[in-house]
Formats: C-alpha cells, structure tokens, sequence
C-alpha cells in the first residue's frame, strides 16, 4: 500500500482494536459525560423552566469535559512501549499517522457522546426541535476538541505531569467550540435558525484539520527526543 | 484643588487603585528582571573564573 | 541580509546590543508613562458620563493592548525559533511570556476596578475582559508546559508549537467571545469601552500607550539577557564580559 494516505488505516483498526479490546476504558468518556449532566440539576434544582434555559451549556460543557478525559491514553502507552517511536519511524507521513490516531480516539470517546447526546438532552427537558442541532453540534465540533486535545497530550506525552497540565492547555484553546456549540442548540431550542454557528464550527473544523495534524506530528516528535 | 484631585470626583480608590496596582505590578517586573540578570552574570563571571584557574 | 540577520541572532552580538539599548529604553518608557500620567490624571478633562473614573483607561487600554502584542511577539518570536532553529529567538519568547502574563493581570485588576463603579460589580462578563480572562490561561499554559520540561531544548519547542498555535487560535477565541457576549449583553451593562474620546483625553492614552511599549521592550531584553547568559553559560565569549 502507498501514496500519501498509506498507513492510516493500518493505525486506525490497530488503534480501535486496542481500544475495543478494554471496554471498561472506552465507557469512562461516557459515563463521565453523562454524570456532570446529572450532576447539574441535582445542584440547581428540577425544575423545567430553569434546566431548559441551561441544558446547551451544561450538554457541550460536559463534552468538553469529557474529551479530556481519555486523552492520556491518546499517545502514553505507546510512548512507554517504544510503539510510538516505530511510528516515527515507519516512514509513513506522521501527520497522517497521527491523525489516524486521533480519528479513533474521536470514535471510541466522543462518537457515542453524539448518540446519547438527546437522551440527556430530554432529561433536561431540552425541546425536541433542538435534538438535531446538538448531535449535528457535536458531531462537528468534537473532532476539533479531539484534534486540539491530542495536540495537548502530544505536547505532554512524557512529562509525567498528568492530566491537569493537559486541562490548562487545551481548554482555553476550546473555547470558542463550546461558545458556537451551545448556541446553535440555544437558537434552535427557541425554535430560530441555528446554521450560522454551526457553519462556523464547520470552518473551525476544516481549519482545525488541515493545520492540527502537523502540529501533532511535530509535537509528537519533540516529545519523543 | 488638591484634596479634590485627590478625590477623583468620588472615584479615588478606583482610580488611584488602578494606577497604583499598574505601578507596583511595573516595577516588581522591572525589579525582578534586574535581579535575575544579575544573579547569572555574577555566576557566569565566578564560573569563568574558576574555569580560569584549572 | 541574509548575514546580518544571524549576525543580530548572534547571542554575543544581541547580549551587547540589548545592553546598549536598555537604559534608551528605559529612559523612554520612564519620562513616557510619567507624562501621560500626568496628561490623564491632571490634565484630561473628566469623561461627561463616567466622570474621573474614566482615567482608569490611561492604565487599563495599554495594558490590554501590550497584552495582546506580547503574545504576538512571543508567538512570532517561537514560530521563528521553531522555522529557522535560531535559540535566541527561544530566548525571547521564553523572555516575553512573564511580562506578557503581567500586563494580562494588570488589563483585568485594571479592567475589575473600572467595572465596580460602572457596573456595580467587580467582574461582569465583558467581552474585553473575558477574552482577557482566556489570554491570561494562555499564558499560564505556556509557561506551565515551559516550566515541565527540564531540558530547555525540548522546552523551547514544546512551548512554541503551543505559542503558535495559540496565536492561530487567538483571533477565533476574540471573535467568538465579541460575538457570544453581544448576543447575551442585554440592555444590563455599559460595554467597557472607551468613552467618546476627544482631543485632549487621547494623547495621553497614545503617550501612555507608546511608554507602555518601551517599559516592555526594556523588560524584555533584560530578560532575554538573562535566558542568554543562562543559555550560553559553557560559552567562551562570556570571558570578555
């Protein structure tokens, strides 16, 4: 097999084998999703009115939250396997390696995020005609948080510091997703026309993906001397 | 005319709170950039020195 | 050109010129600040709606924007470190980063202090503010990542790939705060903006603004001297010092 995409589906079965193979891994992402969702109302109150107006922030600020949370396993077993390395080396584009990587992180920890995204939504009595806008929302933004947390768990890969070197990194750079996230699903709840942010979390994703993966790559390789 | 300028027209510890703090956070900078430097240099000069003597 | 471009990137040659300039710059900044103080707190004439405390933008405007320009500088400087391999370029973004953070803290004690009597509460969601609020992560971010890594090699990168990044990101991060916040202002709040400006209120925002600039470029090549000697202290040229 050859030409510039070689490899990346080589790294992308290893990688979703792997992660297949620890279902117990694989569900934390959600259930932590789903528990900061059910944390809110038991912290505020259940009342309609009030989770109804909230549910876009709590919804995409739990995912966020979430798409931290795995993203340690990203590169650190393969670093400590001398896996990684073999990648560098294999003489495979390592942008496109990497992003192979991060497209099975984005199905194992975020994908499943999209489909019990309106269960959690009807929980907090978000209105039916927004279900479509947060999945859409999320189907789109996500892959840009993943793209942006693999380049924090790149940058922190070896340092031994842990997860919250990776939050300070990565979440001020989210921002602006969870911003047109949660108000495309604000819009559509109010039942108005929410296309305008979630273009912008398309261009975002566009932007995201073809500049994202060569600064995984080269973060990958500085981690790695 | 001086207690009312002073004053700042009801805003004095807004104000002079403000211009005070910009001052205290300018000069710690500056103060503490100097004083960096000049702990390096003095240890780059006793380093040559002791380099000098081997 | 090309010469004399790593002639400048040079360690020896910028420790020397750095050294020259320095106190011009110092003295610059300093007669700058102290005649735009001046100019703002005595000579402006009090704002029409927000009376004196208006002058708080002699402090809070410059501070924002010096802010902001140190990120660019630093990510400009790290982008070059990372494209050509030039260590003194590392050296001064590493040495822009504490200073650039400062003047964040200051654009938002700064920016806290106006708000209380304007909006009768320390923090509101401005959007100056709040974008001022995720720069200020930023470079904590930076520093935090440079402060991980040991080797100042490794550091260097990690932390300019970041740098990069980041500044990439900025102009998205100001966009959508500006956008998010005038979607949700209501009619609740003034915006922290800068009162209808006339002559005499604005040269002393210029003069305070240009010192505020040569504050930082005294600060910043101190501190890039400092990366150098610490860099470079197995160097021969540092015997002639």
């Amino acid at each position: 097999m050859s030409g510039p995409l070689s490899g990346f589906g080589v790294v992308l079965a290893r990688d979703l084998r792997l992660a297949f193979r620890r279902p117990g891994e694989m569900a934390n992402p959600l259930l932590f999703f789903i528990l900061i969702t059910a944390i809110f109302p038991l912290g505020l109150s259940p009342e309609p009115e009030l989770l109804r107006a909230v549910a876009p922030g709590i919804l995409w600020g739990a995912a966020l939250l979430s798409s931290l949370l795995a993203l340690d396993l990203l590169f650190g077993s393969d670093y400590e396997d001398g896996s990684l390395e073999q990648l560098v080396l294999s003489g495979h584009s390592l942008p496109v390696l990497v992003l192979a990587k991060t497209t099975a992180h984005w199905v194992v920890s975020a994908l499943p995020l999209v489909v019990v995204a309106p269960l959690l939504a009807s929980a907090l009595y978000l209105p039916q005609e927004a279900w479509g806008t947060l999945m859409l929302g999320l189907l789109i933004g996500t892959p840009t948080l993943s793209l942006l947390g693999a380049m924090g768990a790149a940058l922190t890969t070896g340092l031994g510091t842990g997860s919250a070197l990776l939050s300070l990194l990565v979440l001020p750079l989210a921002t602006p997703i969870l911003i047109f996230g949660a108000r495309g699903v604000d819009l559509a709840a109010q039942g108005m026309d929410p296309v305008g942010p979630l273009y912008l979390l398309a261009a975002i994703l566009f932007l995201a993906l073809s500049l994202l993966p060569l600064a995984i790559a080269a973060a990958v390789r500085i981690s790695l001397d | 005319m001086l207690s009312d300028f002073l004053h700042m027209g009801g805003y004095a510890g807004y104000v002079w709170g403000s211009f005070g703090l910009t001052a205290a956070v300018l000069l710690i900078n500056l103060v503490g950039a100097k004083r960096q430097f000049k702990q390096r240099l003095a240890f780059v000069r006793r380093r040559m020195a002791a380099e000098d003597k081997t | 050109m090309w010469k004399s471009f790593h002639q400048f990137a040079s360690p020896p040659h910028f420790y020397r010129l750095a050294g020259y300039l320095i106190p011009w710059f110092g003295v610059a900044a300093l007669i700058l600040i102290l005649v735009g103080t001046y100019g703002g707190l005595v000579l402006a004439p009090a704002d029409y709606q927000q009376g004196d405390g208006f002058r708080i933008i002699y402090v809070h405007v410059p501070s924002a924007t010096m802010s902001l320009a140190a990120y660019t500088l630093m990510a400009t400087a790290a982008g070059i470190g990372l494209i050509w391999r030039i260590k003194l370029a590392h050296a001064v973004a590493a040495a822009a980063a504490p200073i650039g953070a400062s003047f964040t803290f200051l654009a938002l004690a700064t920016g806290s202090l106006w708000g209380k009597p304007m909006w009768g509460t320390w923090w509101a969601w401005d959007a100056r503010l709040t974008s001022e609020l995720i720069l200020l992560f930023l470079f904590l971010g930076y520093m935090s990542l440079r402060a991980a890594n040991d080797d100042t090699g490794k550091a260097d990168r990690a932390s300019g790939l970041l740098a990069v990044v980041g500044v990439v990101n900025v102009p998205i991060i100001h966009y959508s705060v500006e956008w998010w916040n005038s979607l949700h202002q209501g009619a609740t709040i003034i915006k922290l903006g800068e009162p209808a400006i006339t002559g005499d209120m604005l040269w002393p925002l210029l003069t305070m603004m240009v010192g505020f600039g040569c504050y930082f470029a005294t600060v910043l090549m101190i501190r890039a001297r400092s990366q150098v000697l610490q860099r470079e202290r197995n160097s021969r040229w540092l015997k002639d010092l």
